[in-house]
């Protein structure tokens, strides 16, 4: 079924079918080369307008617009930073309660809201199986506040209050692994970068109930020191090194690479198109890209 | 109909919440909350309540359920205390100022350090400014008439309202009480009609970022709602007294006071049952004492308790939670309520009992009889 909506959306010539219906309107507040706005535009392109938007403190809590205007087509809930888990659960039950199960309620969170202060809250929503899908859009730091590391930052960046970057006795939490321990309904990680793959796990985690988890890597120009225009190049690179691997979580629990790049790159030349990375040394990064080949190998392809 | 009956204090609340037909329940344990709790999940057990009860991970969940339910348009109920009622502040604050109706018990309990389980209403109070209305019930009776109150006036003025029953002393205790029918409960409260919610046939977003001038707007019409507040719930008060035959206000007087006495006791909470009996026995001693019980705390009924104590020249407050640095909670704001009086009596201040330390009709009577002693301008502890 999965399989057949994915082919299908393809016309008799190859060619890929998008929807030319908007759910994010253009003028918006989203900075130029937004990873999280394109992210959430194909999102709700892929989930359709029978959707509610949960979402806590985060870029897209400016993004989407202030009062008296809103950027989304759908429903928006804003809420505090802890508990967009929690939110979307009273949205869901309340919905289910009318009888309104069509209704998909998509929890729409940053990195901070997500690996830092909004953990405890998916943990019970995940252990409930609430209903529900959650997506992470990760930028590695708190970048709304004006870049702070967060626990998604990978150790050797420069933040703001990491100025050196020098500080490596923190690594960057496994989220899936943290989730996927939960026994969610669905689990992947996914990047616009890559959007057959994107549209694919999005569809999916429509068609499926209980709580589905989605890891989107999203760049972010002004926090990843890159020009606006390198985005997509610089989040599609983190794919193709090997740092941000395409996983999805197969039925037995395992996860799989769902796009494996017929050539891999270097991981330092994914870091080194980026100024958040500019003071990392060679041993550094050699160290870096050891820790990637290792984790690969625990991944079926 | 109303059926008579002997249940704990916390059931009595279970059954007012019931009467109410939440479609969402969420909660999280806290002593001496559980048994709401227990007692709605058994109800939603075995099928006597059509609700959906979600068992969140912390009480900051259980509100932000809240939030999300009511949001979608679903009538939804939690209880907490103490700590947990302090971990809800943030989504307290948010919860008012999104507009949105909720009825929450809270089982008045102290904060710690040092750990403490028993009743004070520090908790309650350190939430005064969040923007919710507060209810403080002396009985069982009351606390289950309140509840469906509550619900009609928070649905009517789309702002929250906190009910508050003294943790032990009336959750753990049980008393005599008569449970309204269904149908009468049906006749008073409507089901809610939320006039917008979370549908994507008409996609709102609730909650954006307002600025300055806009935000100032929006908080000054929740200012403008709560000042109304105290005659919308009399309204409602009163047609509960005509559905229910059982009739509350803001301000209430003990039966057993002086009205004409120029001195009076004011307090808030079951502590109210044991001033009852001091005063009984101080006026048959020949201690003409009046009794003020403030049911409502917000909005503050200041010209009430200012007509109920305008003719005094002493005042004894008695507090049950305190500003450090400040003095008795309820002395404050029953000071601030006197000033405008051309003749004001003198307040004094003091801290009857914190953390449950035990309050006996002896403790009252030892306070009245010997206040040439207390200050009128700071704070009196007891030894």
């Amino acid at each position: 079924m999965q399989q057949e909506s994915f082919a299908n959306r393809f016309t008799p010539d190859c060619r890929w079918q998008i929807t030319p219906a908007e759910l994010v309107a253009s003028g918006h507040m989203g900075c130029p080369g937004c990873g999280a706005s394109l992210s959430l535009r194909h999102a709700l392109k892929v989930l359709g307008p029978e959707t509610v938007v949960v979402m806590p403190a985060c870029c897209w809590a400016i993004i989407a617009g202030g009062q008296p205007t809103t950027a989304l087509g759908v429903p928006l809930l804003h809420t505090p930073f802890a508990v967009a888990a929690a939110a979307a659960t009273g949205t869901r039950q309340a919905l289910l309660a009318q009888g309104r199960e069509e209704v998909t309620v998509l929890a729409w969170a940053g990195d901070g809201g997500t690996f830092d202060i909004g953990l405890q809250s998916i943990s019970g929503a995940v252990e409930r199986g609430e209903d529900i899908i959650y997506v992470c859009y990760d930028n590695e730091a708190y970048m709304n506040t004006g870049i702070q590391q967060s626990s998604a930052t990978p150790p050797g960046t420069w933040t703001t209050t990491t100025p050196s970057g020098k500080d490596f006795k923190y690594a960057k939490k496994d989220i899936l692994g943290i989730v996927r321990a939960h026994n969610p309904a669905y689990l992947a990680s996914a990047t616009i970068a890559y959007p057959e793959d994107f549209y694919a796990k999005f569809e999916k985690a429509r068609e499926t109930r209980g709580f589905r988890f989605l890891h989107v890597l999203a760049a972010c120009p002004s926090g990843w020191k890159i020009d606006s225009d390198k985005s997509l190049e610089v989040t599609r690179m983190a794919v193709d090194s090997g740092v941000f691997p395409l996983l999805e979580m197969n039925l037995d629990g395992t996860l799989v690479e769902t796009v494996r790049p017929a050539k891999t790159i270097p991981v330092a030349n994914y870091l080194k198109a980026q100024g958040r990375f500019r003071r990392m040394t060679t041993e550094e990064i050699a160290l870096w890209q050891t820790g990637v080949e290792q984790k690969r190998l625990t991944n079926k392809a | 109909m109303q059926q008579e009956a002997i249940l704990l204090g916390s059931e009595a609340i279970a059954h007012g919440v019931r009467l109410c037909r939440p479609e969402v329940i969420s909660a999280y344990p806290i002593t001496p909350q559980t048994h709401i709790i227990e007692t709605l999940s058994e109800m939603v057990d075995s099928g006597e309540l059509d609700s959906r009860f979600i068992r969140v991970e912390s009480e900051m969940s259980a509100i932000a359920v809240m939030l999300g339910s009511v949001s979608a348009g679903s009538r939804s109920f939690t209880a907490s205390s103490s700590q947990g009622l302090a971990m809800m502040h943030e989504l307290l604050h948010w919860y008012a100022g999104a507009r949105l109706p909720l009825v929450l018990v809270n089982s008045n309990r102290a904060l710690g350090a040092p750990w403490n389980i028993w009743c004070d209403q520090s908790d309650s109070f350190s939430q005064r400014d969040t923007g919710w209305l507060q209810l403080y019930c002396e009985t069982s009776q009351e606390a289950l008439d309140t509840i469906i109150i509550a619900y009609r006036a928070s649905e009517l003025l789309m702002l929250p309202i906190m009910v508050m029953i003294d943790g032990f002393i009336l959750s753990h205790t049980m008393e005599r009480l008569l449970i309204p029918d269904q149908e009468m409960v049906d006749s008073y409260l409507p089901p809610y009609q939320a006039p917008y919610r979370l549908d994507p046939e008409n996609p709102l977003t609730f909650g954006a970022a307002a600025q300055p001038d806009l935000f100032y707007e929006l908080k000054k019409h929740l200012a403008g709602t709560m000042a109304e507040a105290g005659e919308l719930l009399a309204a409602c008060e009163e047609e509960f007294e005509q559905h229910f035959g059982r009739r509350y206000g803001a301000v209430m007087s003990g039966v057993e006071g002086d009205r004409q006495s120029p001195l009076a006791i004011v307090c808030c909470g079951a502590l109210t049952g044991t001033v009852r009996v001091a005063v009984e026995e101080l006026c048959q001693e020949g201690v003409a004492v009046d009794l003020v019980r403030l049911r409502r705390f917000r909005p503050f009924p200041g010209a009430e308790l200012a007509a109920a104590l305008k003719n005094k020249q002493e005042v004894i407050v008695l507090n049950r939670a305190v500003s450090y640095g400040a003095g008795g909670t309820l002395s404050q704001e029953t000071r601030a309520a006197l000033y405008h009086l051309p003749e004001r009596p003198r307040v004094y201040d003091v801290v009857i009992s914190l953390g449950g330390r035990e309050v006996f009709p002896s403790t009252i009577k030892k306070i009245v009889r010997e206040r040439a002693a207390l200050s009128p301008v700071t704070g009196n502890w007891l030894d």
